[in-house]
């Protein structure tokens, strides 16, 4: 049997964003430059000034303005886009709760990069982490295939739900980075996205208050209704979330049926099925650990790698079934909540925990500002792991992978 | 002919009942603001008393959609709706941008400087009570030389207030308009002009505040009339660069006598411990930037 294989374009990860935006066919576009994010809004640009894509472009003077665009935008009535990196996000970060609890499907790129000071326009995962708790779907990419087609689905997965999307690529490793990309046809698109129904409306005959002062307890509306209290929408946020779980698996396979190409859902996984060390990452690392896994098996560890795509919402039933069989679990964190340790390694932690699985799980963090990470690196945290859990009984403090103090 | 109170329309966007303070003038600008937009707009408002008067979850206030926004977010928020609405071909609703002093000349400044450099499809109305009202009456960078603040308790504000309009015109903007809710019918013949204007159109609007003002509920129409009789506030507008004053400052042009700005403030308790230096010092501002607006005034007439 021969199978028709399209061809393929070398771009980058931005250049791959930008191509699912156009083929989403947004409308209207607000973004501001922050390297490494800047080829997606310039590539964007280029679509909308030569008509490759019918949109409007808002050259805003602020990232802050760029999210305001695009919440004015949505709320009217069109599917819009921006994308940024770490001081832009931060600079985002009043509206990006705005999105949120406005319940706005409003999908954005972030590729990530260091925060800042000192200054750094490397890549660690520290800016979209550091946002995790505004209200946002975050799903995380390893290759730019996975980025052109996780905006896609992103699209979907937010106008379903009603939340916000953060699609995070690495910076440069991906951002930067040329790989090959197969880009669907439109018509597939067309047929997999169909086009942006806003369920708000900004209309002078139906006139609404949209996102007034509200109390903490329900009230009664003019004709006697009870409304919701601000608890109550927070309350629908989150099943919001919890009802991701599943449109994310389900915007995988049907783009899977569509395409040619699943990605995993809400996780991915390699040579799980006998690992009892599992490593555990999100984004470019994850795929770096793949590698690390080879090695440790050429050594015999049966080691595997469970690469996290879903971040928020956090997939934890999914992680307890797919770690059942783990003696350790290995967690490497592109990120920190200081004083205590990499925000991943946690939530596996309390996964396992509430799953009563008595699983050890050390986490190291790995690749702060743009840091190299080698897959030896990651193989022999690894081995340092095993050697600890041999030896001691004490809980393994966090590790710093590459660190020369 | 001039809109008055008898040729007004009498369609109103503003129900009964609403939760402003007693004697708040923002009712007042919004009652002819929407007026003269026939209600055929979109508000975007940020954390202001707006907010307030537009009313909480579930209930609303007015009859025109609202947006609120973030506090810096208005002109970014309605740059949005503008595209989108130029997108879908419904460019006939006009997209109002309505905040306080804070919300435009502080903390929102950047959001307009932006779209009005854009010249997005926006008209941004600025209400100016001169201070932060809604969160307790703190100091503005609109607040007037003088005036106590509760972030200014004692020795009241110590510098001038930005020149808003001004600072909107560097941005070469098609239309700026200077309003009071003391001259209604200026206001409503001034949105009407804005309203036909594509682009970004500016509105500046003396907005007394009997709570941090600190005068009787009852004479915010008075008070709004004394700003502009004293020549504190000045109504004018900018027509793609063209200057001229208009109502009841046009008319004023004409005299050489008027009274002293101390007719305006010693209604107001936040100036009742100013002292005469400062006093003079607002006078002499008054004179100067009365002294510029005629001879503009003439200077453009004669072009």
């Amino acid at each position: 049997m021969t199978v028709e294989t399209k061809s393929a374009v070398v771009i980058t990860g931005n250049k791959a964003a930008a191509e699912a935006a156009r083929l989403a066919r947004v409308e209207v576009v607000a973004a501001y430059p922050i390297t490494p994010q800047s080829p997606v809004v310039e590539a964007l640009a280029k679509y909308i000034e030569t008509g490759d894509l019918d949109a409007e472009f808002i050259t805003v003077e602020s990232e802050h303005s760029a999210m305001g665009v695009c919440i004015g935008a949505a709320t009217a009535g069109s599917r819009v886009f921006t994308a940024s990196s770490a001081n832009g996000l931060a600079y985002m970060c009043e509206q990006l709760s705005w999105v949120a609890g406005s319940r706005l499907p409003i999908v954005m790129g972030c590729a990530n990069r260091a925060m800042s000071a000192p200054w750094s326009v490397l890549n660690d995962q520290q800016d979209s982490m550091s946002q995790r708790d505004q209200g946002w779907i975050q799903l995380f990419c390893r290759n730019n295939q996975e980025i052109l087609d996780t905006f896609l689905q992103a699209f979907r997965i937010a106008e379903q739900v009603k939340l916000p999307v953060m699609v995070c690529y690495d910076g440069y490793i991906l951002s930067h980075t040329v790989m090959p990309v197969e880009i669907p046809d439109q018509e597939e698109v067309d047929a997999y996205l169909p086009p942006y129904a806003a369920h708000t409306a900004l209309d002078p005959a139906a006139p609404r208050n949209i996102n007034p002062v509200t109390l903490a307890d329900p009230r009664l509306n003019g004709e006697g209704v009870l409304c919701h209290g601000y608890m109550e929408f927070r309350y629908l946020m989150e099943q919001a979330h919890q009802e991701a779980l599943d449109v994310i698996v389900k915007a995988d396979e049907e783009f899977g049926a569509r395409f040619g190409r699943r990605w995993g859902g809400l996780t991915w996984s390699y040579q799980l099925d006998d690992a009892d060390t599992v490593l555990i990452a999100a984004g470019s690392l994850a795929g770096e650990a793949t590698i690390s896994a080879d090695m440790l098996r050429e050594e015999g560890v049966r080691a595997g790698v469970l690469g996290l795509r879903a971040y928020r919402p956090f997939p934890a039933d999914s992680l307890a079934e797919q770690l059942k069989q783990a003696k350790r679990v290995i967690v490497f964190d592109k990120s920190l909540s200081y004083g205590y340790g990499g925000p991943i390694c946690m939530d596996v932690r309390a996964t396992l925990q509430r799953h009563k699985m008595a699983t050890d799980v050390d986490g190291y963090i790995a690749g702060l500002g743009g840091r190299d990470i080698k897959a030896r690196e990651l193989a022999a945290a690894t081995r340092e792991s095993i050697a600890w859990a041999a030896k001691r009984h004490a809980p393994k403090p966090t590790g710093w992978i590459n660190l020369q103090l | 002919m001039a809109t008055n109170a008898l040729n007004l329309p009498e369609n109103e966007y503003l129900l009964p009942g609403n939760r402003a303070c007693a004697g708040c003038s923002v009712g007042i600008v919004f009652r002819h603001l929407s007026k003269a937009l026939e209600g055929k707009a979109i508000f975007v408002v940020p954390a202001s008393c707006f907010t307030v008067l537009c009313g909480m979850y579930p209930t609303a206030s007015v009859t025109v959609p609202v947006m609120n926004s973030v506090f810096p977010g208005t002109a970014a928020c309605a740059s949005g709706i503008a595209a989108s609405l130029k997108k879908q071909g419904r460019e006939d609703i006009t997209v109002v941008a309505m905040a306080g002093d804070g919300g435009t000349a502080d903390i929102g400044i950047q959001g307009l400087s932006g779209a009005a450099e854009r010249n997005a499809n926006v008209f941004f109305v600025c209400y100016d009570n001169e201070a932060y009202m809604n969160t307790g009456t703190q100091r503005s960078g609109l607040t007037p030389l003088g005036a106590r603040t509760s972030t200014t308790p004692t020795l009241g504000k110590g510098q001038f207030p930005k020149d808003m309009p001004a600072i909107v015109e560097a941005h070469d903007v098609p239309y700026i308009a200077t309003a009071s809710p003391g001259y209604p019918g200026d206001l409503y013949d001034k949105v009407r002009k804005a309203r036909a204007i594509f682009g970004t159109r500016y509105m500046h609007i003396n907005a007394p505040c009997p709570a941090g003002w600190q005068f009787a509920p009852g004479q915010t129409v008075a008070m709004a009339k004394s700003a502009v009789e004293t020549r504190a506030f000045i109504l004018y507008e900018i027509e793609n660069g063209k200057f001229r004053l208009t109502g009841r400052s046009l008319a004023l042009a004409g005299k050489d006598k008027f009274p002293g700005i101390s007719e305006f403030l010693r209604h107001q308790g936040r100036f009742s411990k100013l002292d005469e230096a400062l006093a003079a010092q607002l006078q002499a501002r008054v004179e100067e930037r009365w002294r510029q607006a005629v001879a503009r005034h003439i200077a453009c007439e004669q072009q």
